[in-house]
């Protein structure tokens, strides 16, 4: 059977060190992973991987079925939202992201940066150049940015890093959304709350490899943070 | 639908322009310095010992190199902020297009500081321009193109090095002799007021070199984004 997202094996080394071990996942249509781990779990590697932009040293990730890499219309459908804006300061908002829809091909870029911008509530400060935004506004220009091709497969990592309250339960209720629409998450957070709130799927990195992964239903909220503790060290 | 290679190369070009003209510093920076090479090496010039037709092509093409070399230092930087190179590799478009149009806005940045060279260098050494001042412009343009090409290659290679400053020119000068050398023969040609026909073989190895840089480095570039 063939998954939305299906890892295989990922492993990616810097050097003589493996930041990603042999990770080998599949999530299929309307389905959320939140993954938690320590700092250099390998989670911002993995993530990097399954969106294309790393080479993996072994293994395969696949979008439905297409391997990512060298394939354009496999990457079409992917999202990528990082800690990091992936936006031009000198351009205003509206710039950043029609960029991004003319780019993806969308077939009205104008409407659809518009439509984006406006899900995200920043449509009032379209015209202003990115630079003059604070980090929280910034993040959510990003996440329209990511959003504006209506990707099938979002992978986020540290997506709430910034964002005030309003801007955070706007993604939440973004993300389960596009859950509810069949769109195949992947949520890096350190959060273990916000993570929870929207996953199917919960999964611990420690040291380049996942170490613990369940469904949703399965595990117990409530110890689920002190489990999490223990099994990487007390590190968070 | 994934847009045309061309059309994201246009996409990606349009971008690289308009954060000049809203920045502006890149631009002026070159200028400032292009100019004021320019005047430097008039005032280091001994008129009773080179003639000005002698020296001027040199002087042009000297400052040229240099100039475009400080104009493509900036071409990747921008994409470095931010990390944004990644949204245009996540994007569904050929790596090719990115190259060709980071090397379009290049070239057009490099045509701004020619459109501003070739008459300070005129004005500066009294070149009997007059007809030849289109052909020459043609000749600036074509050499530009192979620099641009090399260049842009070599800034993507550079950017993410801690020695990008200094890799940079290392890289590109080696690449750049041909190109230099051709366009400086074909300008001395013409400004001595010899007819086109003569100089056509230093154009024909200029294209020549346009062809296989700009082939060879739109294919490169692609590997050289692997991470």
């Amino acid at each position: 059977m063939t998954h939305v997202l299906e890892a295989d094996g990922l492993t990616r080394s810097f050097g003589g060190r493996r930041a990603v071990h042999g990770v080998t996942l599949e999530l299929d249509a309307g389905e959320c992973l939140a993954l938690f781990g320590p700092n250099g779990a390998g989670k911002t590697t993995l993530l990097r991987l399954l969106a294309g932009l790393l080479k993996p040293t072994a293994g395969t990730a696949r979008i439905n079925g297409q391997l990512l890499r060298g394939d354009a219309t496999a990457r079409a459908q992917v999202g990528f939202i990082s800690h990091q804006s992936m936006l031009y300061g000198a351009l205003t908002v509206r710039e950043n992201v029609e960029l991004a829809a003319r780019l993806y091909g969308v077939r009205e870029p104008t409407a659809a940066a518009a439509q984006a911008l406006s899900e995200m509530r920043v449509l009032d400060r379209a015209e202003s150049a990115v630079r003059a935004l604070s980090r929280g506004l910034q993040q959510r220009v990003s996440i329209a940015r990511a959003m504006v091709h209506r990707p099938r497969v979002l992978l986020l990592d540290e997506p709430y890093a910034g964002l005030d309250p309003l801007g955070a339960a706007t993604l939440t209720e973004m993300l389960a959304r596009l859950r509810g629409d069949g769109a195949t998450l992947v949520l890096v957070t350190h959060n273990i709350a916000e993570g929870l709130d929207v996953a199917t799927q919960a999964a611990v990195m420690h040291r380049g490899r996942v170490v613990r992964r369940e469904r949703r239903e399965e595990l117990d909220v409530g110890s689920y943070a002190d489990a999490y503790r223990e099994l990487v060290g007390g590190v968070t | 639908m994934k847009p045309s290679l061309l059309l994201s190369a246009w996409f990606i070009a349009r971008k690289d322009l308009a954060i000049e003209f809203r920045t502006r510093t890149a631009f002026l920076a070159v200028l400032v310095f292009a100019v004021l090479g320019i005047a430097t090496f008039y005032f280091a010039w001994d008129a009773t010992a080179v003639a000005a037709i002698d020296l001027a092509p040199g002087v042009l093409w000297v400052i040229f190199t240099f100039s475009g070399l400080l104009s493509l230092q900036r071409s990747f930087g921008v994409e470095l902020a931010d990390r944004a190179m990644d949204a245009l590799l996540l994007a569904p478009i050929d790596r090719e297009a990115i190259f060709l149009g980071k090397a379009l806005a290049n070239l057009l940045f490099v045509a701004g500081i020619l459109v501003v060279t070739v008459p300070s260098v005129a004005l500066l050494y009294n070149l009997p321009l007059g007809r030849t001042l289109p052909i020459l412009f043609a000749i600036a343009l074509i050499a530009a193109i192979g620099l641009v090409a090399v260049g842009t290659l070599f800034s993507a290679m550079a950017a993410n090095t801690r020695l990008a400053e200094l890799l940079l020119p290392m890289l590109s000068l080696p690449f750049f002799v041909p190109i230099v050398y051709g366009a400086a023969q074909t300008t001395s040609m013409l400004l001595a007021g010899r007819p086109v026909a003569e100089a056509w073989p230093f154009m024909k190895i200029l294209i020549a070199f346009d062809l296989v840089f700009l082939t060879a480095c739109t294919l490169t570039f692609p590997y050289i984004l692997e991470e």
